[in-house]
């Protein structure tokens, strides 16, 4: 439905043949509102109400819609967005410049942004910048996988079943509770220094974030939307599909979100300990050198590329609380 | 659906044979039904010694003062809740768990935030149903209730009355034989309360089903009702059950204004109004012994 599609559905409201119901419930608009006192969708908002469906991202209170011709807060505007996310990177690298280059600080101790940059050209033109920026991606991303299916079959069956929770929970708890670094001997004594130890080590951190959240997040789906669903016959997996996984799907998003993150984590823990490859071998061998270049050079891509994959399942979150909520 | 022109305005029996299948109604019987909460030394009754035998197509308003079990006995009713005494029956057979020959119309409207008002009420059609046949029920109920409009619009985006007209739709979507609905009008403006209750009394005309209706509004249960109960503690022991039962005398639809009602509409208030004055007195009476753990 389109905005002009919108108006012409409001302009005809009080022209159809539902013009008694609708006069009086959208037409005085709070006037009538205290009859909304036991719903939970609370007022009347005619000047809302066409297009509303379609338009920004749920629960933004922008207080005048886009298509009303007003003027938008300056918060609420893309470019200022940007911009105002950019400033304090863009201030930080220019106190380093100034700092590194004043002569305060050794450069053995703070390099100049210079040689950082020379460091990232060196290491791609011997090909091993983009060899290790991919392997470390790659490792993420299959732990990641791993991890949060796991996380997301466990989480549902400790979330939606009794026998589950009585049987998993407290073993999963247990397993939980063991820092995560304290599997590294195991794990290399089982899968020995190769893919495998370090995809296990990085599943195992995405698994907890996931699984902890769709549980709990399972079990607190609203009683009362579900004694609903059942009590117009929906029963087991359509009971699932119907209520409790648009229910939970902003959750879901949120332990994907949080996982990924503890994924790069465990990336650089695996790396750290026993690896030739990757970002974490990369700050481990400089370290042993002595090339703080090359330790900025690690660090900042590892801030870019943890962002990056962030602001990846950040776009998808938006879609689905669009989507859902 | 928002092509609506004021030549095919959707009536009510055009709804019931759009619903396909005609459910017919059924007699729905209560015996000896009572229902207390907690366990060991908490246990509170809330209802004991429901006797009720309603007919098929019968329309039975429930009245009663606030917490005294209406919303209880509905939920029995529908197998929601299991009784701790007694046996509710839909034409002879033990209601069930979630029974299917029942719908629900709940006393909050407990839509479903994700998705449209339109796709809440398709939730009530019965399983099963043909994805045409659905649909074009789901439009002939949204024009029922004057939702045409807002049928993409979802729950958060419509008023409380509107949501509570969508949680009708849904229970009527679902064509029962047993309709129980729990103050389905309470969260409505005055006008459009009225257009409802004629509504319902359509979709009755229409297709008898039989009514378990829950209201706090004498003059409601008066209109739209072929019996109405009024439930209430005695006093003597803890637990409401039914204090009067009231045969409305006439045919729907009746003159709001008749002289007959206003008689009966007394006696219930009076009823209600008893009930308040025959607890205290059990309260006097049992001064050593408090029976309520509130
Ligand atoms: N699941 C439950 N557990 C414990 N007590 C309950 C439960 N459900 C209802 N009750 C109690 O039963 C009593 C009756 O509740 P009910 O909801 O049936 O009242 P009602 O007559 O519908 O009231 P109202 O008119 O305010 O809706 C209340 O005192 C309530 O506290
Ligand atoms: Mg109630």
């Amino acid at each position: 439905m389109s905005k002009a599609d919108a108006a012409t559905t409001a302009a005809r409201a009080s022209a159809s043949v539902d013009r008694e119901f609708a006069a009086p419930v959208t037409q005085d608009g709070l006037g009538v509102a205290v009859a909304g006192q036991l719903g939970p969708s609370g007022v009347d908002r005619p000047e809302r109400l066409p297009g509303s469906g379609i338009g920004g991202p749920a629960g933004e209170g922008t207080a005048l819609p886009a298509s009303s011709g007003g003027r938008r807060r300056l918060v609420d505007r893309r470019w200022f967005r940007i911009v105002g996310g950019a400033l304090i990177p863009v201030a930080l690298l220019v106190a380093w410049q100034l700092v590194s280059t004043s002569g305060l600080v050794p450069v053995s101790m703070l390099p100049t942004p210079e040689m950082v940059w020379l460091a990232a050209v060196d290491l791609a033109e011997r090909g091993l910048l983009g060899l290790y920026v991919a392997i470390s991606t790659q490792r993420v991303f299959l732990g990641f996988a791993f991890g949060a299916a796991l996380g997301l079959a466990f989480g549902a069956v400790v979330g939606l079943s009794k026998l589950g929770d009585i049987l998993l929970a407290p073993t999963l708890g247990a397993i939980r509770a063991v820092p995560s670094l304290a599997w590294v001997p195991l794990l290399i004594l089982w899968f020995k220094i190769g893919e495998d130890s370090k995809v296990i080590l990085i599943a195992i951190g995405a698994f907890f974030p996931v699984y902890t959240i769709v549980a709990a997040a399972l079990r607190h789906v609203d009683r009362q939307l579900l004694e609903a669903g059942r009590a117009f016959g929906l029963r087991g997996l359509s009971l699932f599909t119907t209520v409790q996984l648009p229910a939970v799907v902003p959750s879901v998003i949120s332990a994907l979100r949080l996982a990924l993150a503890q994924a790069w984590l465990f990336l650089v823990a695996a790396e750290l300990i026993a690896s030739s490859m990757g970002l974490g071998f990369l700050l481990v061998d400089s370290g042993n050198n002595g090339r703080i270049d090359r330790i900025f050079l690690a660090i900042i891509l590892l801030a870019v590329l943890g962002k990056l994959t962030d602001s990846l399942v950040g776009l998808f979150e938006r879609w689905a609380v669009r989507r859902w909520a | 659906m928002t092509t609506s022109s004021a030549g095919n305005e959707p009536t009510a029996s055009a709804v019931a044979r759009a619903a396909g299948d005609v459910v017919t109604a059924a007699p729905i019987s209560f015996h000896g039904v009572g229902r207390a909460f907690g366990t060991g030394d908490s246990v509170r009754p809330v209802l004991r010694d429901i006797d009720l035998d309603v007919a098929a197509g019968e329309i039975v308003a429930i009245l009663g003062p606030s917490g005294c079990g209406k919303s209880t006995l509905l939920r029995i009713a529908g197998g929601l809740d299991r009784p701790s005494d007694g046996v509710v029956a839909i034409d002879g057979s033990v209601v069930a768990p979630f029974d299917a020959r029942s719908a629900v119309g709940f006393q909050e409207p407990r839509l479903l935030p994700w998705r449209t008002i339109a796709g809440n009420i398709a939730l009530g059609l019965p399983r099963g149903t043909a994805r045409d046949a659905g649909r074009a029920h789901v439009a002939r109920l949204l024009e029922l209730v004057g939702l045409a409009d807002f049928a993409e619009h979802r729950p958060r985006e419509v008023s409380g009355g509107m949501a509570q007209r969508t949680s009708l739709a849904r229970a009527l979507a679902r064509n029962p034989a047993v309709l129980l609905l729990d103050e389905p009008f309470g969260a409505l403006d005055a006008l459009t309360r009225l257009k409802m209750q004629d509504l319902l009394l359509d979709v009755h005309a229409a297709e008898p089903t039989t009514v378990l209706l829950v209201t706090h509004d004498v003059d409601e249960a008066l209109q739209l009702a072929d019996r109405v109960i009024l439930l209430g503690n005695d006093g003597d022991r803890p637990g409401a059950r039914i204090q009067h039962t009231v045969v409305v005398p006439g045919t729907r639809p009746r003159d709001r204004g008749s002289a007959e009602l206003a008689e009966l509409r007394g006696r219930l208030l009076d009823g209600l109004g008893i009930d308040r004055h025959g607890s205290a007195r059990g309260v006097a009476a049992t001064t050593t012994i408090p029976h309520y753990p509130y």
